[in-house]
């Protein structure tokens, strides 16, 4: 038995890989504490901050998502309860003067969504599924109705806000400064990726894995995919609180937004574009949908249209995500044959970004007639301005659309056969493609 | 009292009809596809817009038609160029594929007619009261309504269990996997299916925008009741879903009407917990707290029984 053991056991590290292991934590600490000397505006603070308390979102929901393989449509609960324990909380220390920094309000909201996943959990992860997805979305909209009901807590519509510079300061730190405010953010960002990624490695993230992958043989094999399924919604919900409490912390105030649909739905784009199938995934996602939301939303009016767009497009045509589109490279890179792959992709590359600009002209041209017909027909989208009401526009749309599709499309043939050349050549020479 | 009841029952199976519309395409939807359309009620609202807009250039009649027509062909593209290819990677990501789908029709809806409501008028042959009971008009139209959602639903009921291709859809609904071993065209009645479950959607839509409110907002507030419906009654399961229609259209209905609150029947609470929260829900009347029963009772139904009503599978 002992000797069965010691052969599935997996090797233990080498000082190289240790090495390499610790380094990129260590490298994530000295980028994260690099970042403000950098960019130090008082616009790029905010992102970053946005940025951070996104990541923490991404990967709790990835918890479910991607490792126990639980669709929930309401994790901003979590989230948001976490925010108002917070806010609660910040008000109840400074007017009792309690002598309780900042830093550790955090850790108040996690519990809150720890409680509170431990409250609901339990009815909501009996069925995985299609059944969960809709019962998350139902305990979901319960809360979120909920909320404006309860108006004491709650605060309504306006919400509830706070001042956090009054809690007892720590080495002078008021946290009044949006730098201070980056730095806690930055902190838990760090704490939180660690533990999350350790709770991957122990035996409850595998049976995690397990009970997402083939949840009867998890009973075979002496555990309820029941229990396993809540406690991964516990570790969820304690993470979305962590998150929800920074997010409050920032803003200095908690609504009811904050729990409903359209955060969870937003939750939910970041961790799938990013890629549900590695870690890296969801930060990669919340980096990603943080910037384009922030960008987009300067650039053109309908930027949620192209926003749902590109969440459909990665659905259809790259299931793993962007991480997913590039760890599919690794093997080519090991083998060699990466640069059999390049040209075809630049090849596809024109064709491909004539067609997109000729559906976001067109878009951009019909949206103005129905939206606003009645303006000056020069809008400006993307940075670019054009006249909306001229054939010669609506005949390039066409072109570039239609015309670039067809193209495209061969180019796009090239690129497949390009690819199963590369891959092929990859798993003669013996690596797993 | 008396008049409440039975104007309450009315109302209640009139919303319980109309939900049983768009239910009933949803679950033969995902019992024999396997995916919960989360765009369903998007195809609804896509109805009730769609029949504003031939209804202003062609009037009411010629939408009742052409918008379900309309919505339904939509639908079948979106299965063949949409769903089909997302197939291969699960159901999960079927899933998702509808929520985004959710996601842009409501953005493109927006795109087009705005986001406040559209004056989207009762026809002006059923505008007028068709009858009176204890001093109350009740609108022709609202008859109109029940009566056209009860055809329907006979309608369907015939086509299932008197046709040939009901015969197919019910043996899709226990054993998919029969089915198409059995050698039918397995891909173009999943196409049929979705067309003809997201045309019926859309019929719900035209008939019911001009009495509610026909507002880009209206698939987001109507789409988690659907699947309150579909989960309660059981995934997959069509009397189930009926049961659950009319249930949840009758419970929200009275619950609109009424307006009772703990306070009214115990008396206030005293004023050393006048501010705190328990006034809240303390004094909150039935009424108010009416859009949230939905959920309460299929968190009580998920407690009591899991599989739902009268589900079955499990999923």
């Amino acid at each position: 038995m002992s000797e069965i053991a010691a052969n599935a056991a997996p090797p233990l590290p080498t000082s190289g890989e240790r090495l390499k292991f610790y380094g990129m934590w260590v490298a994530a600490a000295i980028v994260l504490v690099l970042l403000p000397k950098i960019f130090s505006s008082g616009g790029s603070l905010t992102t970053f901050s946005l940025i951070g308390i996104s990541i923490i979102f991404s990967l709790s929901y990835n918890i479910l998502l991607g490792q126990t393989g639980l669709l929930s449509f309401g994790h901003a609960v979590y989230y948001g309860l976490g925010g108002f324990l917070a806010i609660h909380a910040i008000n109840i220390f400074s007017a009792g003067k309690w002598p309780i920094p900042l830093p550790v309000i955090p850790l108040i909201g996690g519990l809150a969504g720890l409680a509170f996943a431990a409250l609901l959990g339990w009815v909501s992860t009996k069925r995985s599924g299609t059944a969960f997805a809709m019962i998350s979305l139902g305990v979901g909209e319960l809360i979120a109705s909920s909320a404006l009901i309860l108006r004491t807590f709650f605060g309504g519509e306006a919400g509830v806000s706070t001042n956090r510079t009054k809690l007892l300061k720590l080495f002078g730190w008021s946290f009044g400064p949006q730098i201070q405010i980056y730095y806690l953010v930055a902190a838990w960002t760090l704490i939180a990726m660690i533990a999350m990624y350790a709770l991957t490695r122990t035996p409850l993230g595998r049976m995690c894995n397990a009970a997402r992958d083939n949840p009867e043989r998890v009973q075979f094999v002496g555990y309820n995919p029941h229990v396993v399924r809540y406690l991964a919604f516990c570790f969820a919900g304690l993470f979305a609180g962590i998150a929800g409490a920074l997010a409050a912390i920032n803003f200095e105030i908690a609504n009811s937004a904050y729990l409903g649909a359209e955060q969870s739905g937003t939750v939910l784009f970041a961790t799938y574009i990013g890629g549900i199938g590695f870690f890296i995934g969801p930060i990669v996602g919340a980096i990603f949908v943080t910037m384009l939301s922030l960008g987009l939303s300067d650039l053109t009016q309908v930027w949620q249209l192209y926003f749902g767009l590109i969440f459909i497009a990665v659905v259809m045509f790259a299931p793993g995500g962007i991480t997913g589109l590039l760890m599919m490279h690794r093997p080519l890179v090991k083998a060699g044959t990466l640069m059999r792959v390049l040209p075809s992709y630049l090849i596809a590359l024109v064709p491909t970004v004539a067609m997109i600009a000729g559906f976001i002209l067109s878009v951009e041209t019909i949206v103005h007639y129905t939206v606003n017909p009645s303006d000056d027909p020069h809008i400006r989208a993307f940075g670019v301005s054009f006249d909306a009401a001229s054939p010669i526009i609506w005949a390039t749309a066409g072109v570039l659309l239609i015309g670039g599709f067809l193209v495209a499309r061969m180019t796009w043939t090239r690129i497949g056969q390009a690819w199963d050349d590369a891959t092929g050549t990859a798993r003669d020479k013996g690596i797993a493609a | 009292m008396l008049e409440l009841i039975v104007i309450s029952t009315l109302n209640g199976v009139l919303f319980g009809m109309l939900l049983f519309l768009m239910a009933s395409g949803l679950t033969v939807i995902f019992s024999m596809l396997g995916v919960l359309n989360f765009a369903h009620a998007s195809f609804y609202m896509l109805g009730a817009f769609f029949g504003f807009q031939i209804s202003l250039w062609f009037g009411f009649w010629p939408a009742l038609l052409i918008a379900p027509l309309l919505a339904g062909a939509i639908g079948a593209g979106v299965e063949r160029f949409g769903l089909r290819h997302v197939h291969r990677n699960g159901h999960v990501a079927e899933l998702l594929f509808t929520f985004g789908l959710a996601f842009v029709i409501e953005e493109v809806v927006q795109i087009i007619w705005g986001r406040s409501p559209v004056d989207y008028r009762v026809p002006a042959v059923l505008d007028f009261p068709a009858f009176t009971i204890f001093s109350t008009n009740y609108p022709a139209y609202k008859m109109f309504m029940l009566l056209m959602s009860i055809a329907i639903f006979i309608g369907l009921l015939l086509v299932l269990k008197k046709t040939r291709v009901g015969l197919i859809v019910q043996a899709a609904l226990t054993h998919p996997h029969m089915v198409g071993h059995l050698g039918h065209n397995v891909g173009r009645i999943f196409m049929l299916v979705f067309g003809v479950g997201t045309a019926l959607a859309a019929v719900a839509g035209v008939i019911a925008g001009p009495a509610l409110v026909t507002q880009s907002n209206m698939a987001g507030l109507l789409g988690p009741i659907l699947f309150v419906v579909v989960v309660v009654g059981g995934l997959g399961s069509l009397p189930g879903a009926f049961v659950a229609s009319l249930l949840i259209g009758l419970v929200q209905t009275f619950a609109v009407s009424m307006n009772g609150s703990l306070s009214g029947a115990f008396g206030p609470l005293s004023s050393a917990y006048g501010s705190t929260w328990l006034a809240d829900i303390w004094d909150v009347t039935i009424a108010q707290i009416a859009p949230i029963i939905p959920y309460m009772l299929l968190v009580l139904v998920l407690i009591f029984r899991p599989m739902g009503l009268l589900g079955k599978r499990d999923t």
